[in-house]
């Protein structure tokens, strides 16, 4: 018996890509401690506009952990637009599902690569479709005393 | 794989003896207490020793304890029964922000329904001060309920000097003996408590059996309503055997309540002092003085890792804990109880609560501090806080 399935434990117990890259393309923090959960994304992006290396530093439970190692694995090698469309859903959906009352653990990647792709546009002065009107937020305690919980 | 079991505040295994006094009350007595030939009698002899058996452990007379179905059933009836028996006198409880949830759910409940509740304070380590106590009783208070042992950071409360302020005003005590039953001396004459409520399976008894002890002399209505079983006060056909276990339970607790305080206080010391030396940025919740602390609890918080991973980490190595984290399988809140001490949430949501009991070894807490040791560091590893700006 264990409390998530055999994906997400596999992910928990040997999280991949962890680390974090030395003078990276682009880096994103989100969550808090305080909040129980946070992670940080660093990416490096070719000419081409690819994802060439992700790696990931995550304070929080089980599920988080492993939505960050899954989240990952998932944009290494894509598009900065495809990046863009990996939502929480596809992440739970990788993992082979999440206890419901974990499933605002996988906003967590989802909003991390985001800011760091965000990070990376900034710096390159480029714009992308999935990014117009984002205003990243990277802790979510600014505006509401403790978790941001979405469903 | 070593199993290490370290969650006796959870639950207990029920001890061989105590299993072996049950059986015959599952086979050959099997029959219903309140009939009126051999069989029925066999298993109505069975509960009069258990009554005794516990009540000698609590230092009160047979006639004062009622079995329940657990511990929260004790709690809701005597909160329940004592609001609505006293309902002339006020709709006034006194308890505490680090009650159980049995206590709080059941005084929310009653607030619903015209109850004015005060929740008092503790202070960063748990304890409830007389003083506040005596200024939050009013003409309308009937009962005050404050636990005696914290289930989660095992700060044990004065409830003699609690209990004496309480009766000075004329207002009935309750105290939630669930953790302290078996681990301190429990004397409810010393104690001068009106009501307890206590449970078997923390006592390495069987699950699905409480009993709350109620001074003579006090009327409190039913909880469960039906036959006019124990003594008319909690209706429902006795779990004999359930009832047999807590009693055997009770007698081996209080046989041997001194050395098991002590084999428990003894390799919590050790664990607290192995982990300590072993493992940096750590911090002890609750009581530091070991004395006024559950023998077997600890609670500690490990600074850039999230409680919950501990867990399953530990579990994966066959090691059993349990944590205060806002992230446990549950629940999304931080604990209460280390919300109440003032436990920053960072610090809250890195909370692991180990407890031995009879059944932990030596060798177990070298296990345990050697796999907790490699968890710790390798979740550090993971984590983007180690050493971060503004942590402490």
């Amino acid at each position: 018996m264990a409390l998530y399935n055999d994906t997400v434990m596999e992910h928990f117990m040997n999280p991949h890509n962890v680390g974090e890259i030395e003078n990276p393309d682009g880096k994103g923090i989100y969550g808090s401690p305080v909040c129980g959960d946070m992670m940080m994304v660093t990416i490096n992006v070719d000419d081409n506009d690819v994802i060439t290396d992700a790696k990931f530093k995550t304070y929080g439970c089980g599920s988080a952990i492993a939505s960050s190692s899954m989240a990952t694995d998932m944009i290494k090698g894509m598009t900065i637009d495809e990046a863009l469309e990996v939502s929480n859903k596809k992440i739970v959906e990788e993992l082979g599902g999440l206890p419901a009352i974990k499933i605002h653990c996988s906003v967590l990647a989802e909003h991390a690569i985001k800011n760091a792709i965000y990070d990376y546009a900034e710096k390159n002065g480029k714009s992308y479709k999935g990014l117009e009107g984002y205003v990243p937020e990277t802790d979510p305690d600014a505006h509401e005393h403790g978790c941001q919980v979405e469903e | 794989m070593r199993n290490v079991y370290l969650d006796y505040s959870a639950t207990t295994p029920v001890k061989e003896e105590v299993v072996k006094e049950m059986i015959p009350f599952l086979t050959e007595k099997f029959g219903n207490p309140s009939s009126l030939y051999g069989p029925g009698l066999e298993a109505k002899e069975g509960l009069t020793k258990a009554r005794q058996q516990v009540a000698d452990l609590i230092n009160a007379e047979e006639r004062e304890i009622f079995f329940t179905s657990c511990g929260t059933e004790a709690d809701n009836w005597v909160i329940e029964g004592v609001a609505d028996a006293f309902s002339k006198k006020g709709n006034h409880i006194i308890t505490t922000k680090i009650e159980h949830h049995a206590i709080l759910h059941t005084c929310q409940y009653l607030e619903k329904h015209g109850a004015e509740v005060t929740y008092l304070d503790v202070d960063e380590e748990g304890f409830v001060s007389p003083a506040d106590l005596e200024a939050a009783i009013k003409d309308t208070t009937v009962l005050v309920s404050i636990m005696m042992i914290n289930n989660e950071v095992g700060t044990i409360q004065p409830i003699k000097e609690l209990a004496a302020i309480a009766k000075a005003h004329g207002v009935l005590f309750h105290t939630d003996t669930v953790q302290a039953l078996g681990n301190v001396p429990i004397d409810v004459k010393d104690l001068g408590v009106d009501f307890i409520s206590m449970s078997a399976h923390k006592i390495y008894g069987p699950k699905g059996i409480g009993a709350l002890y109620k001074r003579s002399g006090i009327n409190i209505p039913s909880f469960v309503h039906g036959g006019a079983q124990e003594r008319r006060k909690r209706a429902g056909t006795e779990n004999s055997a359930g009832i047999v276990g807590f009693g055997k339970a009770a007698e081996l607790a209080n046989e041997h309540l001194y050395e098991h305080a002590a084999h428990s206080d003894g390799l919590r010391r050790k664990l607290w002092e192995k982990i300590s030396a072993e493992i940096p940025d750590i911090s002890l919740n609750g009581p530091k003085d070991f004395t006024k602390r559950h023998p077997g609890n600890l609670n500690i918080s490990f600074d850039y890792v999230e409680g919950e991973s501990i867990l399953l980490l530990l579990d994966a190595n066959g090691i059993s804990v349990s944590t205060g984290s806002a992230c446990s399988s549950e629940s999304l809140d931080t604990s209460h109880v280390l919300n109440a001490l003032n436990v920053p949430p960072e610090k809250a949501n890195g909370a692991v609560r180990f407890t031995v009991g009879d059944f932990t070894t030596e060798e177990d807490i070298d296990y345990v501090v050697e796999k907790l040791k490699e968890v710790v560091a390798k979740l550090r590893e993971l984590s983007p806080v180690s050493g971060m700006e503004g942590w402490k």
